[in-house]
């Protein structure tokens, strides 16, 4: 009998061992976001059992919104498609900025994702990471292309592989000299400027080789010389450039797009707790380090810079010279009404023929 | 009622339970939500009311209603061909084959679905692929001296709607082709008939049935395929189905994606009636 209660005891006191044993974590992200070494450092420190689902932009908030936000605990969508998803569902809860240790950001990036997501007068995110959409050139195969106009252009017909996805309709207008954002708040004239890009693109459609949906499987095909001219995120290329000097990610002369990652509590989030610890702690310099080292995304964390490899630094250097960095465009929070708009031609692009 | 006969229709709801929550909680719930959703629409302040704008939607934008036609086409084209194929095939199983490699040339058959679709999928994705296995093998050899990108157009995204629905073709053959009695086709050719007539007179009215149930079922797995038109037929090849993804997932549009929904399986119920009264058959002696 004794022996029986001892043994139940020291079941009990297993499972109390570590604060959090037991509770599961649900975090809704993209690839790449929650590197395995740091889940693994992350449950041992607190005892959450971590669980991570992979997704993106679109597919995030269509998942929560099928759940008025429930089953995940964290998401990550960007900063500029949180306040008119939350205005029109409401799938995520405020963020409690007491809880986040607001010294581990860069302060003028939390306080332009501050700024971006509020709704009223609640904010609903903080900054994780951020990047730049661009082109991935292989220089030797398909040397001039320097602007978004080469993922048209007939020199690289058949070489060239982009997302149908919002970013390049963008990209494609800056690159006829237009600025898209500017006509955020008037839908006619941007649906206007919207189908020229599209006809554009309908035009092109015998350069493209394929439109891109994965990752890596696009990096598989640069790699292999099947794409020479891509869009697509900077880490992409510069992941590429450290296998094939040739490869690099080039900010396009009429603009790199600059987006924020972020984080955002979804509305019946089941363990707030575990979101904010997560927050902080991958925020920690040395944690966010060794995601930038890894993933190369640039983090929004502040005193990385003595953690980071010196080949990620100098990956910045290389494709953003000063005035480059200037040039960025970065994404204004996305009205209602402009996704509709999008949606259709990406239709229109895909089916045509 | 009798103790007895009341026990057996207990019984007999109680084995009838599993089927009827199966199909009420995940099945007829949710399609009339979904058929409630597709009703409505957004008007010009914002809100949600009646409407049956989603539906006329459809019908004036050529872009849908032509994805529509291009994919009952090609489930169509699909379909025949898998026919042709699979027919063959099941004959020579249920019929030449001996009893001993019967089961082996099944298990054959089945083989490759043990595996998912995607992992299929991508398997013909690095065979066909520019630097893929195939392309390989041609240069190695000499016949092309710049690889071919076979994927990414219409032939390769049919063949791959063939290779993954063929079971579901042999299958049905098989088993109406076993009941079917030898001395017919040896009377057949006793009386002078060919391999053609034969097939023509004797075999297909027999496999009627089976052909009929096949070609419903490879016609609606071709027509809900998402994974294989999307992977590869690559830029040209708009399936029906991903127009209802980007509608819920990349428009927010919710209500036009359920209204696309119920067309698609509207539309798709027409085309198997229509199939049926064509060939002069019935639903209820299909499936028997």
């Amino acid at each position: 009998m004794k022996k029986a209660i001892l043994l139940a005891l020291m079941m009990v006191l297993s499972f109390t061992f570590s604060a959090h044993a037991g509770e599961t974590f649900n975090l809704l992200t993209w690839k790449g976001y929650a590197p395995t070494e740091l889940i693994k450092k992350f449950e041992a420190e607190t005892g959450y059992t971590v669980k991570v689902t992979y997704s993106n932009n679109e597919e995030m908030i269509a998942k929560l919104r099928a759940t008025r936000g429930a089953g995940f605990d964290l998401a990550q969508p960007s900063q500029d498609r949180i306040s008119s998803v939350q205005k029109k569902y409401s799938i995520y809860q405020p963020m409690d900025y007491s809880q986040i240790k607001s010294a581990l950001f860069i302060p003028s990036m939390l306080n332009a994702v501050k700024r971006n997501t509020a709704v009223e007068n609640n904010s609903y995110a903080v900054p994780f990471c951020w990047g730049t959409s661009g082109l991935i050139v292989n220089t030797a195969k398909a040397p001039g292309a320097t602007d978004y106009t080469a993922l048209i252009s007939e020199k690289y017909k058949g070489r060239v592989s982009y997302r149908l996805k919002r970013p390049t309709l963008i990209a494609m207008a800056f690159a006829m000299g237009k600025d898209p954002f500017a006509l955020y708040g008037s839908p006619t004239e941007y649906k206007k400027l919207m189908n020229k890009v599209a006809d554009e693109l309908i035009k092109a459609k015998p350069i493209v080789k394929n439109y891109w949906t994965n990752g890596d499987a696009l990096l598989q095909s640069m790699r292999s010389g099947e794409v020479t001219v891509a869009m697509a995120w900077d880490n992409g290329g510069w992941k590429l450039h450290a296998e094939n000097k040739d490869i690099d990610f080039i900010a396009p002369a009429s603009g790199a797009l600059g987006w924020i990652d972020t984080f955002a509590i979804p509305a019946k989030a089941k363990n707030t707790k575990a979101a904010y610890a997560w927050i902080n702690f991958i925020m920690r310099p040395e944690n966010a380090a060794m995601f930038t080292n890894k993933e190369k995304y640039a983090t929004a964390a502040v005193g990385v810079a003595k953690f980071l490899d010196k080949a990620v630094a100098d990956n910045f250097s290389r494709s953003f010279s000063e005035d480059t960095i200037d040039n960025i465009k970065w994404y204004p929070p996305v009205p209602a009404h402009i996704e509709a708009i999008e949606g259709k031609l990406l239709d229109k692009i895909k089916a045509a023929n | 009622m009798t103790a007895f006969t009341k026990k057996k229709s207990l019984l007999f709801w109680l084995f009838l339970a599993p089927v009827i929550g199966w199909l009420g909680l995940l099945i007829i719930i949710p399609h009339i939500d979904l058929l409630i959703m597709s009703l409505k629409a957004e008007n010009d302040m914002g809100d949600l009311v009646w409407s049956t704008a989603n539906y006329m939607e459809f019908f004036r934008e050529p872009i849908y209603w032509v994805t529509f036609v291009r994919t009952a086409l090609y489930s169509v084209i699909t379909t025949v061909v898998t026919l042709m194929i699979s027919f063959p095939i099941a004959f020579y199983i249920a019929k030449v084959a001996s009893n001993k490699l019967r089961g082996a040339y099944v298990i054959l058959l089945l083989l490759p679905f043990w595996v998912s679709e995607l992992v299929r999928v991508y398997g013909w994705m690095i065979l066909l692929r520019e630097s893929g296995v195939l392309n390989f093998f041609l240069l190695k050899l000499g016949i092309i001296t710049t690889p071919i990108e076979m994927l990414y157009n219409d032939a390769t995204m049919i063949m791959g709607l063939v290779y993954s629905s063929m079971l579901f073709m042999v299958v049905p053959l098989i088993s109406v082709m076993e009941s079917l009695d030898d001395s017919l086709v040896e009377a057949s050719f006793d009386l002078g008939g060919g391999v053609i007539s034969t097939t023509w007179n004797i075999i297909i009215p027999h496999a009627k049935p089976g052909i009929t149930s096949g070609c419903i079922v490879v016609f609606m797995l071709s027509l809900g395929n998402y994974l294989t038109p999307n992977l590869m037929g690559g830029k040209n090849s708009l399936w029906f189905t991903e127009q209802i993804y980007n509608q819920f997932i990349a428009s927010f549009n919710w209500n036009q994606g359920a209204a696309f929904g119920f067309l698609l399986l509207l539309l798709s119920s027409l085309i198997i009636w229509f199939g049926l009264k064509v060939t002069k058959q019935t639903l209820g002696k299909v499936v028997a």
